[in-house]
Parts: structure tokens; C-alpha cells; sequence
């Protein structure tokens, strides 16, 4: 962790992230080169451009690319919060039961055959959290330890109930596992509508939350001793990170490893200040949520792969090999 | 006036009673040694004084107000402490974890202004950490990390510095060098300082009080002289116990005496 060099990375990384936006727009069934990506994105009405690819980049590819973009920012920063709240190097977004919540919503509707796929997922992490968060709090007083476990039992609870689900509804179940492996297979410029500012708004506050993260990392008694209302800090935290990682989940299902992987990663690059720390950890997860649907969309097309299998597929090695490399909780 | 008091103060953890009844108080300017056996409360009196644990009946007064009736922030604006069990397992830099000390001034989002970034200067400097001010904490040896945390307490401007264990890691130097830092802080900047610690030795040489605490009571309170005495601390240790003379400071000098066997001679 080098001072002077942090700007660098994250100028580097800023600049990889657009390279990577270009090359995705391109990719695909129809191929286009990054010239005519970036012709189609800021010159779309010249009549010198063909319709169909102005209609594949702008209609088809990038809404897509954005929400891979948008849904990998707002789930690594989560669970950036999360290992700071919880103090625990293991923590990710659904920690305390958004994916639970958020799968048993799912995955009711496409049984009942309701529809409302996108809205009953977020209904369900977010009412899956609260009850997490009611169980866990006593006295005006939520210990951090009560949230994992609360969260814990109640996730493995939804798990139970979405299986015995599947087990007797008689749909089938291709459109439930589909979900619950993650995708962005048809996903438009309505769900970015709907995530993009719930996710904005989640990551810019739990941003603004770095120093009271930056305690918390210390544990319940010092972050008092600084002065920290830990009931009033724990609430905004897990307010915010769920409301993300439920627009997040809601829009393309549940996508793991990233939300574990990312701050790892932006620990290293830029040392553990989550002032520093959290906006890379968001470009970090948008990153890999992006390359990761790129690969997801071309490795066995016109087989679309669920890119949850590929975050992981991809991420944990590169997680065990962070690991062999030295302690990735210690940088 | 106290600064910091504690009036018949009963500390309990759920029903059990812990502590009962202590009456303690610490001025401006010196510092106060909590000692006793292990497991006797040193810990709980001082995360009562810190306003963590609410006492059961009894009152904790900062500068004569209600420690209960303050915030968490505006304790913190006038009570450091400095933990025992303080982690220090993520990689923040050392100026970065002490730069945290002007959170009860601060706030959760006012950016440092440039007074804070003084004041940061000058106990990184006090606290001799300002080479080390880019190094992660992860990387730092005990005593090190020691004193990012007792810089930590005293970027806060507190008027009360409360230590739990300070030396218990910490080698013959490092003890004598965090030990003669807060002593400093006291004599010379009107800090109020209260330790706990489990070295009676260091406790008789560096505090200007010490308080006693065995079975749950306050046992003695006084000069190292007066507490420090072989009939005390064989009572409240349940052992017996030599003192001697510090050969050159003349303060109370500790050392353990054999224990009998069984049939009363001496092994």
C-alpha cells in the first residue's frame, strides 16, 4: 500500500473498466468492433451507421452490459460494508438473508406463475432482512453476532422452503434454477431503470459511511469509545447495503462470490480505508460481473451460461490463489 | 473537583454482581492504578468509567455530570480509552486509525480540518509513530500497535485516559517507555490517567495512586505506600507476599514469597 500510487490505480483501473464496457458492447452473436461500439455511443444518429448495429449496441447489448456493471458494484460494496460490520473476512451481501428472502420471493412467483419476478425478489430480501434485523435487536441494541447467526438460521429456513417449493410445484423448474444461478439473459433498460438508482443511492451512502466502517473494524468497544452510536450506524449500514444487494438480486438473481471477492481485491490494491477501500471494491465488482457475462454469453454460444456460475467459477480460484499468495485479510 | 468519579457504584453482568459499592474518584493531573487478582473487575470498573456498562445502582460522573445523561460522542470527547483486546487485524495505516481519534469531534462525514491534521501531527510525533505514519498496523509489532492505539485516545483530546492493560504485551522498555508517556501526559499536560494493571511493580513506581480491588470491593485506595503493603496484597491476592524498598526511587517493591506445602514448611 503505497500512498503516492493510489490515484494510479485507480486511474488504471477506471480505464480497464471502460476498455472492458467497449469490448463487451462488441461481443456477442454479432460481432463489432470497438470503433464502431464507440461511433454507435456517442454519434447514434449519424446516417452513415447501420440500424442493426446501432439497435444491437444500444437496444440489445448495453443496458445489459450497464446493469452486469451496476449489479457488480452495488453487491462488491455491500459486502465491503458487511466485512467491516461483521469484523469477518467471510462476509458477503446475502450474510443476513437478502438471497433467501430474495429466492423465496422468486421463486413464488414463477410457481404461481404471478409474473412479478423482479418486484417479488426485492420484496422478499428486504422483508427477510428486517425480520433478521427484528430478531437480532434487543434492548436498542444490535449485536453483530445475533445478526450472522439470526441471519444464518433464517437463510437456511428460505433455502428449505424454496426447495420443498420446487419439490411440489409442478411447473418447470428450468425458470427457478435459471434465477437462483444468476443471470442477465434478457435483461433491458427497465431493470437498469429500476436498479441503477437504488444501487447509486445504497453504494454513495454506505461511502459516506467509511469512517464509522473504518471503527467498526475495530470492534464494538472502541467504536463506542470513539464515539460511535453503534445502534444508529449499524441501522444505516445494513439499511443501505440491503437495499442494494436486494436491487441487485431482485434484477439478475443471486450472483455469488463477487460481493466476497471484490473488497479482497481492493484491500490489496488500496489498503483497508474504506474511503479508498469501497469505491474500488464497486469497480472491482463491476469489473467481474462484467467480464464474467461477457464469457457467460459467448463461451457456449448461442448457450447462454448463468453468469453466477461463471462469477464463481472464475472467482474462486482467483480467491485461492489471493490466498496462497499471503494473507489477503492482512494485505 | 474529580474529574472522573465513580459514587457507590454496584457493576453486575446480568444478576451476577461483579463489583459492589465503589466509591472512587481521580483528579486532574494524576494517575489512578487499578490493581487486584484476576477476574476481579479491573476490566468491568473501567468499562464503567468508559460509559460501556451502565452500573447497576450508583453513578459515574464525568467532570460532576451524569456520565448515562451524555451521548455516546460527547463521552467520547472527554473520556479516551485505550483497550485491551483493541484488533488491529485490517489494513489501515497507522494515520489513518489515529486520525479516527477526531471522530467524537468530528462527526461520521466532516472531513479533518487543518487543526485536526495538527493535532494528529503532533501526537504521531508525542507518540513517536511519525515514521511509521503510512505503515499498515498489520505489519507493526506489539508495542507498536500499542501506541497507535494510546495515540488514537489522545487525538481524541480527551481529559480523561483510561488504559486497560497497557503493558500486558509489552517488553521491559516498551512498559517503561508507555508507562512514563502517560505518567508525562499527567504531570505534565493536567491529563487525568486511570490503568489497570496487573504488574505491581510498575504500578507502585509510575502511579500517584492505586486503588486495590479484591472480592468485589474496593479493598484500599491511596499512595502506593499505603496500598501496596504486605498485608493487603497477601489478603487480597491469597498468598503470601514480600515488599521491599525501590533501591532508588524508595517506592514499594513486590516480590512473591514461597508458598507453604500443605504441612506449613517451606519447600
Amino acid at each position: 500500500m503505497n500512498h503516492s500510487s493510489v490515484p494510479l490505480i485507480f486511474a488504471a483501473t477506471i480505464a480497464l473498466l471502460l476498455g472492458a464496457l467497449v469490448i463487451s458492447l462488441g461481443m456477442g452473436a454479432v460481432t463489432i468492433l470497438p470503433g464502431q461500439v464507440l461511433a454507435v455511443l456517442f454519434r447514434h444518429s449519424d446516417p452513415n451507421l447501420s440500424r442493426t448495429t446501432v439497435a444491437i449496441v444500444w437496444d440489445l447489448r448495453l443496458a445489459r452490459t450497464l446493469l452486469a456493471l451496476v449489479i457488480g458494484a452495488g453487491l462488491a460494496a455491500s459486502g465491503s460494508a458487511y466485512q467491516a460490520l461483521f469484523r469477518n473476512p467471510l462476509a458477503d451481501p446475502y450474510i443476513i438473508g437478502a438471497s433467501g428472502g430474495a429466492a423465496l420471493g422468486a421463486t413464488l412467483s414463477i410457481i404461481l406463475n404471478l409474473n412479478v419476478v423482479m418486484p417479488a425478489a426485492f420484496v422478499g430480501a428486504l422483508l427477510a432482512v428486517a425480520l433478521v434485523y427484528l430478531i437480532a435487536q434487543a434492548g436498542g441494541h444490535v449485536s453483530a453476532v445475533n445478526l450472522v447467526l439470526a441471519g444464518a438460521a433464517l437463510s437456511t429456513l428460505l433455502s428449505a422452503a424454496v426447495s420443498l417449493l420446487m419439490f411440489l410445484g409442478d411447473r418447470d423448474l428450468h425458470e427457478v434454477f435459471a434465477w437462483l444461478l444468476g443471470g442477465l439473459s434478457g435483461r433491458s433498460w427497465p431493470h437498469l431503470q429500476v436498479a441503477a438508482p437504488l444501487v447509486a443511492l445504497g453504494v454513495i451512502v454506505l461511502w459516506a459511511m467509511s469512517r464509522p466502517l473504518d471503527a467498526l473494524t475495530f470492534g464494538e468497544e472502541t467504536a463506542q469509545a470513539l464515539g460511535l452510536n453503534l445502534f444508529r450506524a449499524r441501522t444505516v449500514v445494513v439499511v443501505a447495503a440491503t437495499l442494494t444487494t436486494a436491487a441487485a438480486v431482485a434484477s439478475a438473481g443471486i450472483i455469488g462470490f463477487v460481493g466476497l471477492l471484490a473488497p479482497h481485491i481492493a484491500r490489496r490494491l488500496v489498503g483497508g480505508a474504506h474511503r479508498l477501500q469501497l469505491p474500488m471494491s464497486a469497480l472491482a465488482g463491476g469489473l467481474l460481473v462484467v467480464l464474467a457475462d461477457d464469457l457467460a454469453r459467448t463461451i457456449m454460444a448461442p448457450l447462454e451460461l448463468p453468469v453466477g456460475v461463471l462469477t464463481a467459477l472464475l472467482g474462486a480460484p482467483f480467491f485461492l490463489w489471493l490466498l496462497k499468495r499471503g494473507q489477503p485479510w492482512q494485505s | 473537583m474529580a474529574k472522573l468519579s465513580a459514587e457507590t457504584v454496584t457493576l453486575a453482568y446480568d444478576s451476577r454482581k461483579i463489583l459492589r459499592e465503589i466509591d472512587l474518584w481521580a483528579q486532574a493531573g494524576e494517575v489512578l492504578a487499578l490493581v487486584g487478582p484476576n477476574g476481579v473487575g479491573k476490566t468491568t470498573l473501567l468499562r464503567a468509567l468508559a460509559r460501556q456498562l451502565r452500573p447497576q445502582q450508583g453513578a459515574v460522573l464525568v467532570d460532576g455530570r451524569d456520565a448515562w445523561r451524555l451521548s455516546t460522542r460527547e463521552a467520547a470527547q472527554q473520556v479516551g480509552l485505550v483497550p485491551q483486546q483493541a484488533g488491529g487485524d485490517w489494513p489501515l495505516a497507522v494515520e489513518e486509525v489515529v486520525a479516527l481519534g477526531r471522530m467524537p469531534h468530528r462527526g461520521w462525514f466532516l472531513p479533518l480540518s487543518h487543526r485536526d491534521r495538527q493535532i494528529i501531527d503532533r501526537v504521531l510525533g508525542q507518540t513517536d509513530l511519525a515514521d511509521l505514519r503510512h505503515r499498515p498496523v498489520t505489519t507493526l509489532s506489539g508495542g507498536e500497535r500499542q501506541r497507535v492505539l494510546i495515540a488514537r485516545a489522545l487525538v481524541q483530546e480527551p481529559q480523561v485516559l483510561l488504559l486497560d492493560e497497557p503493558t500486558a504485551n509489552l517488553d521491559l522498555r516498551y512498559q517503561g517507555m508507555t508507562l512514563s508517556l502517560v505518567q508525562q501526559l499527567a504531570h505534565g499536560h493536567g491529563l487525568t490517567v486511570i490503568i489497570s494493571i496487573h504488574d505491581l511493580n510498575l504500578a507502585a513506581l509510575y502511579a500517584d495512586r492505586v486503588a486495590l480491588l479484591a472480592e468485589g470491593r474496593l479493598l484500599a485506595k491511596g499512595s502506593p505506600c499505603v496500598v501496596l503493603t504486605a498485608e493487603h496484597l497477601s489478603h487480597a491476592y491469597g498468598v503470601p507476599v514480600v515488599v521491599a524498598r525501590h533501591p532508588v526511587y524508595n517506592t514499594p517493591l513486590i516480590a512473591p514469597s514461597l508458598i507453604p506445602k500443605p504441612n506449613g514448611d517451606f519447600p
